[in-house]
């Protein structure tokens, strides 16, 4: 079975982001799950942190000091080549997950 | 990497905490901006923003925590709080550290004696393909110079062989004459054992051209620094052996000191000049054993295969020498005699190790008591920290930590206590006389155990607590009731009490056994009185006399020494009984014409003596008469003997008169019969001895026994000054009689000391034990005697509480150590002249012992008991 549990999930909601757009700070994080999701998911700000720093930590992403539009300061994340080749597997899981499930809810 | 970087993390934690804070800070700054943005006025906008967040420094922890080694930051956090603990327990922490210094010197001590002697090997490349060849004959593991020729050119198993001998010689030189120890070795020693020399050459095969052709020797590097002054250019340079010239050719270097770990020689001589060294010839001597055989294995033979190769050349000499009958090739380890001291050492260093290592574990049981009583005493604060959410692993962690600092702390301690002790024992020469050395410096290995013990005995009892830590229920440890419960129980560390009691009064019978043994050996029936007697002895080789000479020079020098004011008695002996060597044949009925050893009748101790030795050593004539100067070559050949010996050769002690006969052929007649005595051990058992009159046996050595009743010393003088004057070349060693038995008794003393210091190691970590153990439960049974007092107690009633179960374990205990220390002596009886602990004496001792250590372990709770007083304590609770 594919590895998978609620932290990868968010991992790969991470990596996916960052993927689409060039670097992005912790909220515009938050911010870009919630609307892609359509209000659907809601990320807790209180585990994102941690997981961030464990992913760069990991070395799937990297971080560095920007200034936002709003001209304040902020951490800004983006996806480092090993983190593509994270997503592409989390992903992959992912879709077996799904697959898994559904199998099971309709035959059950 | 990243778990590189996540240590490297822990390292500047405070800038990492500080980014980690700064970017929550950005995140809350932004989603305020918003809710601003969509309409909140600002107090709503940050207040929204920051309930989000949930607790910011559970957060702020959880992020640090992916950044860094978590389980390594937690380990130095639980050390410095370790650390902070015992800081504030400073009575508990030397207690804790102080028995585990305590026994971990022992064995570390212990180890390194056992790691120097029995396992390191001689120290030389290749040494574990290094063997010795030893006969097996029983008590002769030596081998002559002819079987050795045969083994060395016969074989095909090994590389090469070689021989070598100790023994000793007179040195002259320009400026003095003394006695030195030396090997005398085959021209392949050095070439087989791979030394290369410091200064100079070495000799070898190419040197040996027949008897006395090699007159070279080597020096060792501490004989040339000692009498050389260390010169760079004494090779060449020319001195006297035994009065006959010879030319140092070399110096070895400084870590040789030959093939045995103990007898470390002067210089090394060519074997083939034994003639000018020892007085006689064995070259061609097939019966003459005293030599040793050593062999390097060729690479991919193994061991049995070479002793059934040389044991195949022994059947074939057996067959064709007579002398040869019995010969046997066994392999043993050098180093230590063959295994002639190794077999005994091992053993008594076996056994003193299995001590140690019940000191050790004495020691870990009462840490048990320690951590197990502490734990206790932290119940509440622990029970709290439960309730409040702290995992019991992450408790454990703690204690662990704990157990684990004081057991470096211990190690560390009593790893440099042993260092010291050994660094002491290895700079002692233990007997003047002989280059004796025990070299026993700890290395590598030994800290290693060191080591492993240490953290095993710092685990283990850790581990005790822990499991108590795991059981603890936190409520009702806080209600107060746990402790009190648990002492109606009997505990696991009562069991472990009674058994630290019990080893400690196993060690302590066994201590006093031994003491008492050694004590009875000084006054054992030697077969002679030691007790003012001095001796002097000499080799008449040294003085490089002829044949006619040495009797002569014999005779003048027992009629000089008995003209000295002050003797009462002179004679002399070659050997004295019970010293360093001693000489061994075998005896024959009379009659007997084929002398191969199975056809002898006994085996004994034999000694040349003068007429008047038996009245000077004060040997007690049974029947008969001594020597006189009569028995000359002249006469018929005569021999006193003792008990044993006409028992085994006749059946009766009645021997006057009657004959026997040696292994050369010659018939001697009885005229006396003495006492029987000890001659090598003092844990022999009866042995057949011969002595033969020095008129008709000569011999070149010769140990002058003086009695006298002048204080040793000034007779020491007096007997020096008329030695120089009848030969100042010859060189003497004049010491007490009793002096000279310090080598017999030295196997007994080390016994005792060991044991001395084991049994009090145990006593002493007894007393803390029982100590911790009474106090501990007073403190813990306050609030109870404290009510049984105000009830009316009385003190003798409430001592019986306090004290009861202490009392029964001591008790407990200490008969079953006695019990254990009584079936212990028989190994000990091995080593100490009649240990045995059918002794009232030793019992006593044993019983006041204990009791002593039960008073000093119990006094001081026993008097915190009584000086409870009820008021105090109604308002302290």
């Amino acid at each position: 079975m594919p590895k998978n549990d609620l932290q990868g999930t968010l991992d790969l909601l991470v990596l996916k982001t960052l993927s689409r757009t060039r670097a992005l700070h912790g909220y515009g994080i938050v911010r870009h799950i919630q609307h892609a999701s359509d209000d659907l998911l809601r990320v807790e700000e209180g585990s994102l942190y941690p997981a961030l720093h464990r992913m760069e930590q990991r070395g799937w992403i990297a971080s560095e000091w920007g200034i936002t539009e709003t001209n304040r300061k902020a951490k800004y994340y983006r996806l480092t080549a090993s983190g593509r080749k994270q997503l592409q597997a989390a992903e992959q899981d992912f879709q077996e997950l799904v697959k898994g499930v559904s199998a099971l809810l309709r035959y059950a | 990497m990243s778990l590189y970087r996540r240590v490297a993390n822990l390292f500047h934690r405070a800038k990492l905490e500080e980014e980690i804070e700064a970017e929550l800070r950005s995140h809350i700054a932004l989603r305020t901006d918003e809710n601003i943005a969509a309409g909140m006025t600002a107090e709503e906008a940050r207040r929204d923003a920051l309930l989000r967040f949930g607790s910011r420094s559970a957060l702020t922890e959880a992020t640090r925590a992916a950044d860094t080694a978590v389980v390594l930051d937690g380990i130095a956090r639980d050390v410095r709080y370790a650390g902070r603990q015992l800081w504030k327990s400073p009575g508990f922490a030397a207690a804790a550290i102080l028995t585990l210094a305590l026994s971990i010197a022992a064995n570390v001590a212990v180890f390194s004696v056992l790691n120097a002697l029995v396992l390191r090997p001689v120290h030389v490349a290749g040494s574990d393909r290094l063997f010795q060849v030893v006969n097996k004959r029983q008590g002769d593991i030596s081998q002559s110079y002819p079987d050795y020729l045969d083994y060395r050119s016969q074989n095909t198993t090994f590389r090469d062989m070689a021989m070598y001998r100790i023994g000793f010689a007179g040195m002259s030189t320009r400026a003095a004459a003394y006695k030195c120890w030396l090997y005398e070795t085959s021209g392949s020693y050095f070439g087989l054992l791979g030394v290369r020399p410091e200064l100079g050459r070495f000799f070898d095969s190419r040197d040996e051209r027949g008897p006395n052709s090699a007159s070279y020797i080597v020096l060792s590097d501490g004989f040339w620094r000692s009498h050389f002054g260390g010169d760079p250019q004494v090779t060449g340079k020319t001195v006297e052996l035994n009065k006959y010239p010879y030319t140092i050719i070399g110096v070895a270097p400084k870590e040789f000191h030959g093939t045995e770990q103990f007898f470390w020689p002067d210089l090394y001589v060519p074997i083939v000049n034994e003639k000018q060294i020892e007085g006689f010839d064995f070259l061609k001597n097939r019966a003459s054993h005293g030599s040793f055989i050593i062999g390097m294995l060729k690479p991919g033979v193994s061991e049995p295969q070479a002793s059934d190769n040389l044991n195949a050349i022994a059947h074939a000499l057996a067959k064709r020498y007579w002398q040869d009958d019995g010969l046997y090739a066994r392999l043993v380890k050098p180093g230590l005699f063959g295994d002639q001291i190794g077999a005994p050492a091992r053993r008594f260093l076996a056994a003193t190790m299995i001590l140690a290592l019940l000191v050790l574990v004495a020691a870990c049981m009462n840490l048990a008591n320690i951590f197990a009583a502490r734990a206790s005493d932290r119940g509440r604060e622990l029970a709290i920290r439960l309730a409040i959410g702290c995992s019991r692993l992450h408790i454990l962690r703690q204690l662990l930590t704990e157990a684990l600092l004081i057991s470096l702390i211990g190690g560390a301690a009593g790893t440099l206590c042993a260092a010291f002790l050994l660094s002491t024992l290895t700079y002692w020469q233990p007997f003047a006389e002989f280059p004796i050395h025990v070299s026993v410096a700890p290395d590598v290995r030994a800290y290693a155990v060191a080591l492993m013990l240490s953290l095993l005995g710092g685990i283990v009892p850790g581990l005790f607590s822990a499991r108590q830590i795991w059981g603890m229920d936190a409520t009702q440890v806080m209600k107060g009731g746990a402790g009190e419960t648990a002492f109606r129980r009997f505990h696991l560390r009562d069991v472990l009490l009674g058994a630290q009691i019990a080893v400690c009064a196993l060690l302590l019978t066994a201590s006093l056994v031994a003491l008492r043994g050694m004590e009875r050996s000084l006054h054992a029936p030697l077969g002679f009185q030691p007790q003012a007697v001095l001796l002097a002895s000499t080799d008449l080789n040294m003085g490089g006399y002829s044949m006619d000479s040495k009797r002569t020079v014999y005779r003048r020098i027992l009629q000089e020494a008995a003209h000295l004011p002050g003797v009462i008695a002179v004679g002399a002996i070659d050997e004295a009984p019970l010293g360093a060597g001693g000489n061994n044949t075998s005896a024959y009925r009379e009659g007997t014409t084929d002398f191969r050893p199975s056809n002898s009748v006994l085996s004994g101790s034999t000694y040349v003596i003068s007429p008047g030795y038996l009245q000077a050593a004060q040997t007690r004539l049974l029947a008969g008469r001594d020597f006189t100067w009569h028995d000359d070559t002249n006469a018929p050949k005569v021999a006193i003997v003792n008990e044993t010996f006409a028992r085994e050769m006749f059946g009766t002690p009645q021997a006057v008169g009657r004959r026997f006969v040696q292994g050369d052929g010659a018939l001697y007649q009885i005229v006396g019969v003495v006492a029987d005595g000890k001659y090598n051990f003092l844990t022999e058992r009866p042995t057949a001895a011969m002595f033969f009159p020095a008129t008709q046996y000569p011999d070149s050595d010769m140990t002058l026994v003086v009695r006298s009743h002048l204080p040793a010393g000034e007779m020491a003088a007096a007997l020096n000054r008329t030695l120089t004057k009848i030969d100042p070349d010859l060189p003497f060693t004049i010491e007490s009689w009793e002096d000279a038995l310090a080598l017999v008794l030295f196997p007994a003393r080390a016994a005792t000391l060991t044991l001395g210091v084991m049994g009090l190691f145990a006593a002493i970590l007894a007393i803390t034990g029982i100590f911790g153990m009474t106090a501990y439960a007073v403190s813990k049974r306050k609030k109870e005697f404290g009510i049984r007092i105000a009830l009316g107690t009385q003190p003798v009633q409430l001592m019986r509480t306090a004290l009861g179960r202490p009392l029964v374990l001591l008790l407990g205990g200490s008969a079953l150590g006695l019990t254990f220390g009584v079936l212990a002596s028989r190994l000990l009886a091995q080593i100490v002249y009649e240990a045995t602990p059918r002794d009232p004496l030793v019992m006593t001792g044993v019983v006041i012992a204990m009791v002593v250590v039960g008073m000093a372990a119990t006094w001081i709770p026993a008097k915190r008991a009584l000086r409870i007083d009820p008021a105090a304590l109604l308002r302290e609770e």
